[in-house]
């Protein structure tokens, strides 16, 4: 019993972990169709920004959320001045992205070093809980409430706002959205500052547990292009049930077939992939 | 065809001339020649943070002997390599056969040694590792080019075992390494020799290198035992303790070298406390020379020399010997190599150091554990165990006669128990 319990905590807290790191991606991917693979970067940046700002004295909830302005700011301005040049051309986008993940990293090595740091959870939050007889840490407990909470606000805003109409009548089809008067030049650029801020959140977020380290960003992205292609690009819902989907396959995956440890990440991608090409929550994307 | 371009014509007449410049230059004058050292650092990538330590290792060693090793200057060629094997290969070649290099001092990774083994034979090229462990380097596939100024994967390990079994009179230990050689290699080593000192090992988990979180070997982990054998590189041993710490640590860690190495025990907190780990080099061991040295790489560098540090600069020590040996004639090769697989050091971070007949050091090891102490966390040594070999308490030949240490080597006979 306790196995069960402890392993499936693991799950979640892996689950939401990998939810924050591919919703914003997810976001970014349905609306502009850009596969950012600068996305792992930012995550890795987000880190990097809050364990500054926590070393500059400030708490760790207002380094997530400097943290997650500044890289926010920065997915901006890349939209703003270097992937709208490219708009409508796949390819070139990919490396762009590809290329701007490289100098951020870089640019990281170069201005913290290659010493991975640890970036250590809010005093409140550290220690570890008794839920039966399995021990959780504490910090871990509110990974997963945060990504739900996180999950909520990302649907209510989808579903219940304005602004999330506009998303998603430009994701089925800009070009009508357009002609009924919603600016889609704003609304790509919010979209894109909305998916980068989350990835530099998700960078804080997920620092204690991951530590913050020179290749961080190389580990994160296969995760996060993963879920996506699990769940469905561009589906809130797919990224959702994608990063929890795999949170337990993999937790009880390598635990129960210890062998399988490298390929059972990819075992259920090869079988979604080969029944529902789109992923478990895509749609055709024209 | 073309049979003579003009500028094949100017380069022939070049080589003419320094052919003949070369001819007039005096015998003394060669000593001022300086020796062409390659070596071999990482810049980029997820290596980077061991390259720059090794690079300030090296930098301090020729500072200290004023930019001469055994009597002549040092032309120093620095190549960054990634961390990528085929870099290691292109730079390598570039190294020999661009620059002409003499003698090689790196890779950092023991893929990087791996992928140049062959070519290093090929052409001759005397190379020393400043941190390449992988134990088949200086056993089973030994490279008549090829000494190693580091401890193998397991040699210090082998005395931890020991100690575990002896001293801490631990009776079952689980262990959890990174999958891959060089957490094989160490564990294999830990062990052989707490088995065959009476302990057991009744659970053995091998998370992926990159394994995001390890939460979930962390839940697996047994807490009936008496403590458990960690052994990370890099980064990992950083994750791990801080993640082991999180989960209520239920059981002591008693770890491989490089989990608490000086070069990462600066970026842990209060969880490495206590941890007891074996190493080849220890800052704070009270070996001939290691005192000035370690107090010198602090005054210049600010932080406690570890592996890759005291590596790279016993690597330049070792030439410095050898060169003194041929008096400076680094080129004729083979006298180097002999000289260099003879070397001897009375003092420096391992204080007396002699390599084997397949060029591994013989050298002390530590065991020692973390202590928070003026300010920050230092291995402390609980007890040394002097002129250790790679092959232990037994002999060679019985030792090679054995598979190299792996995943299924030593048998696991206790798991489960």
């Amino acid at each position: 019993m306790t196995f069960w319990v402890s392993q499936s905590l693991n799950s979640l807290a892996l689950g939401g972990l990998l939810f924050m790191l591919a919703s914003g991606f997810s976001l970014i991917f349905g609306l502009m169709r850009v596969a950012n693979l600068a996305h792992g970067a930012l995550f890795m940046l987000g880190a990097y920004l809050g364990l500054a700002a926590v070393k500059a004295g400030l708490g760790f909830w207002a380094a997530a959320l400097t943290s997650a302005l500044l890289v926010g700011l920065l997915g901006g301005v890349m939209e703003r001045t270097l992937l709208r040049r490219l708009a409508g051309r796949t390819l070139p986008q990919v490396l762009l992205t590809l290329g701007i993940a490289f100098i951020i990293a870089d640019a990281c090595l170069m201005l913290w070093g290659g010493d991975p740091m640890r970036l250590p959870a809010p005093p409140e939050l550290s220690g570890a809980v008794r839920i039966g007889d399995a021990v959780f840490p504490r910090y871990r407990v509110f990974v997963i409430v945060a990504s739900a909470a996180i999950a909520l606000a990302l649907w209510l805003l989808m579903e219940r706002t304005r602004a999330g109409a506009m998303i998603r009548a430009a994701v089925d089809d800009v070009g009508m959205a357009q002609a009924i008067g919603i600016s889609s030049s704003t609304l790509f650029t919010a979209v894109f500052c909305l998916g980068t801020a989350l990835a530099g959140l998700g960078g804080v977020i997920g620092g204690p547990i991951l530590s913050v380290y020179p290749s961080l960003d190389q580990d994160m992205l296969p995760l996060a292009l993963l879920v996506v292609i699990l769940g469905g690009a561009g589906s809130l819902a797919g990224a959702f049930v994608g990063a929890y989907a795999i949170g337990f396959i993999y937790t009880f995956g390598q635990v129960l077939v210890p062998d399988l440890a490298y390929v059972i990440l990819f075992l259920p991608m090869v079988a979604v992939l080969s029944v529902a090409p789109q992923g478990l929550f895509g749609r055709r994307l024209g | 065809m073309p049979r003579s371009t003009p500028l094949g014509r100017s380069v022939r007449a070049g080589i003419c001339a320094a052919a003949l410049l070369s001819l007039s230059v005096p015998a003394a004058f060669a000593q001022q020649v300086p020796i062409k050292l390659g070596f071999m650092t990482v810049r980029s990538g997820a290596l980077a943070a061991g390259g720059k330590q090794m690079e300030e290792g090296m930098d301090y060693c020729l500072a200290e002997r004023g930019g001469k090793l055994g009597g002549r200057p040092v032309e120093l060629i620095t190549v960054d390599t990634a961390g990528q094997p085929a870099t290691t290969k292109t730079r390598a070649q570039e190294l020999v056969e661009r620059a002409k290099v003499d003698v090689i001092i790196g890779p950092l990774a023991a893929f990087e040694a791996l992928a140049i083994d062959d070519y290093i034979r090929q052409v001759g090229v005397p190379t020393i590792s400043p941190s390449a462990a992988a134990e088949d380097l200086t056993q089973r596939k030994q490279n008549p080019w090829f000494i190693r100024a580091v401890g193998t994967s397991a040699q210090a390990n082998h005395a931890l075992g020991e100690y575990a079994a002896k001293d801490m009179k631990l009776k079952r230990v689980a262990t959890i390494g990174d999958d891959f050689a060089f957490g094989h290699e160490t564990t294999g080593g830990f062990q052989r020799a707490f088995e065959e000192n009476g302990g057991k090992v009744v659970q053995k988990l091998w998370p992926p290198l990159n394994v995001a979180d390890y939460g979930s070997y962390i839940s697996q982990l047994r807490t009936d035992v008496d403590a458990i054998y960690a052994s990370f590189a890099g980064g990992n041993g950083l994750r791990f303790l801080q993640q082991y710490s999180e989960y209520g640590a239920p059981v002591k860690v008693i770890a491989q070298m490089t989990t608490v190495d000086e070069g990462i025990l600066k970026s842990m907190g209060k969880e490495a406390v206590g941890v007891i780990s074996s190493g080849f080099y220890t800052a704070t061991q009270d070996a001939p020379g290691n005192k000035e040295f370690a107090a010198g790489i602090r005054a210049k560098f600010g932080y406690d020399p570890g592996y890759y540090t005291a590596g790279a600069y016993v690597a330049c020590a070792f030439l410095d010997e050898a060169v003194k040996a041929v008096n400076g004639k680094v080129e004729d090769k083979q006298a180097l190599m002999k000289a260099l697989r003879a070397v001897k050091l009375d003092r420096g971070p391992y204080g007396e150091v002699t390599l084997d007949e397949y060029g591994n050091p013989v050298l002390a090891v530590t065991i020692r554990k973390v202590e928070q102490k003026d300010g920050r966390l230092q291995n402390v040594v609980l007890k040394t165990y002097p002129k250790v070999s790679q092959f232990w308490v037994y002999d060679p030949k019985a030792f090679l006669a054995n598979p190299v240490y792996s995943r299924d080597f030593p048998a696991s006979k206790n798991i489960g128990n």
